[in-house]
């Protein structure tokens, strides 16, 4: 498994975790509206991630999609290598 | 005499700050309230940035005491409103209803302190390390845009997350010398006070608004909004309660939004009975009085000074 599914997957258990829509299918290209995820929320489901990967997510603005938000999580784990 | 570390932050007598109600919080109330030695707030709401300017150097000429913009992070005008503060060199800009990350760097260039309303610890965490140097930890209770946590809650949870450093301000459910009391034992070192500055002598709403707050009892708020994603605490009327009829009906986001829209406008400007939408928060039936904002700091202040005292009264 790669390290973009392996992040990919981490992020969509914390995303489960919070009591995610179950019928909501979580795709790289949903984006943080449709899961149902505002400013807020996602600030949330971040410093989460922090925890999870061990990093710090420092974010101008919210990123669109998940799959841009893991990507993002993804530049940061490279860096800390 | 109460005295915090958030008054000499701040450069204020009174750890007070007056909520950043939109279409009623401007220059005139603001000003009366930095001048009674607390931090008056103009909100930018949904408002043009020219407004916004205009509103900063209006307050200028009717104080040379601290006072700071309420920036709303939704509105349309975000992005203007944003330049305009930093361009203006408000002395504070308290952020609500967002993530004002974006926006840090350039408002902490221009020398200004960034204190934004955070309804989760999560949030806390973000804004205090990117260099807010207090937050407002608003409890549910508050009018307006409201989180889920109460300020009972919400206020020791952030204490414990962004303390002793970065001081916390509660807001949410305080309109008297107990609520001021009560926010510095859960660890809050300075409160923020909407509702009551409303029927302020001095605040400039609508009189049929004020009136409604004098009236209000205990009971007489509810949340709306929810299912678009912005839920609003708003006093119980016609038109509140129609709003919830139709939140819960097949009506499609689009035109739910479209009957929220100039809602508040409708109340604090033209006092619109039927079509004006309320803003207030639960601790309204506590405001029974129009005065002068200075005549209110100086009550609440002298409240909790005895609460405060008596407190250990308790300890054996």
């Amino acid at each position: 498994m790669s390290t973009t599914n392996n992040t990919f997957d981490r992020v969509v258990s914390i995303l489960r975790d919070n009591d995610i829509d179950e019928t909501i299918e979580l795709t790289p290209d949903s984006t943080f509206e449709e899961i149902g995820l505002d400013s807020l929320a996602v600030v949330e489901i971040a410093m989460q991630c922090e925890d999870e990967f061990g990093i710090t997510i420092e974010m101008e603005e919210n990123p669109k999609t998940l799959g841009q938000f893991v990507d993002f999580v993804n530049s940061l784990l490279e860096k800390k290598e | 005499m109460i005295r915090t570390p958030l008054c000499d932050l701040v450069g204020i007598e009174y750890p007070i700050f007056q909520g950043g109600m939109a279409w009623i919080a401007n220059a005139q109330l603001a000003a009366a309230v930095s001048n009674a030695g607390g931090l008056g707030i103009i909100a930018a709401g949904n408002a043009e940035a020219a407004w916004v300017r205009n509103q900063i150097q209006t307050v200028r000429t009717m104080t040379d005491r601290p006072f700071g913009v309420n920036i709303m992070l939704l509105s349309p005008f975000a992005d203007e409103v944003a330049a305009v503060v930093a361009e203006e060199q408000v002395p504070v800009v308290v952020t609500g209803a967002g993530n004002p990350s974006k926006f840090m760097e350039s408002w902490l260039a221009a020398g200004i302190k960034v204190i934004p309303v955070t309804p989760s610890v999560a949030m806390a965490k973000l804004v205090s390390r990117q260099g807010a140097c207090a937050v407002i930890a608003e409890g549910g209770e508050s009018g307006g845009h409201v989180g889920d946590l109460t300020t009972m809650c919400l206020v020791p949870q952030i204490v414990d997350t962004v303390g002793p450093n970065i001081p916390v301000v509660a807001a949410g459910g305080i309109a008297d010398g107990r609520g001021i009391a009560a926010s510095f034992m859960l660890g809050a070192v300075g409160v923020q006070v909407g509702t009551r500055f409303l029927v302020a002598k001095e605040c400039t709403v609508h009189q049929n608004y004020k009136n409604h707050i004098l009236k209000a009892r205990d009971i007489d708020t509810m949340v709306t909004g929810k299912r678009l994603g912005h839920p609003v605490r708003s006093l119980k009327t016609p038109y509140t309660r129609q709003y919830a009829k139709y939140e819960y009906s097949t009506m499609s986001d689009e035109d739910l939004e479209a009957l929220g829209a100039g809602a508040l406008r409708r109340a604090a400007v033209d006092g619109d009975e039927k079509e004006g939408c309320y803003l207030a928060g639960q601790i309204a039936s506590l405001v029974t009085r129009e005065e002068p904002a200075a005549d209110m700091i100086r009550e609440m202040f002298a409240e909790a000074e005895q609460v405060l005292k008596g407190a250990g009264k308790w300890v054996k």
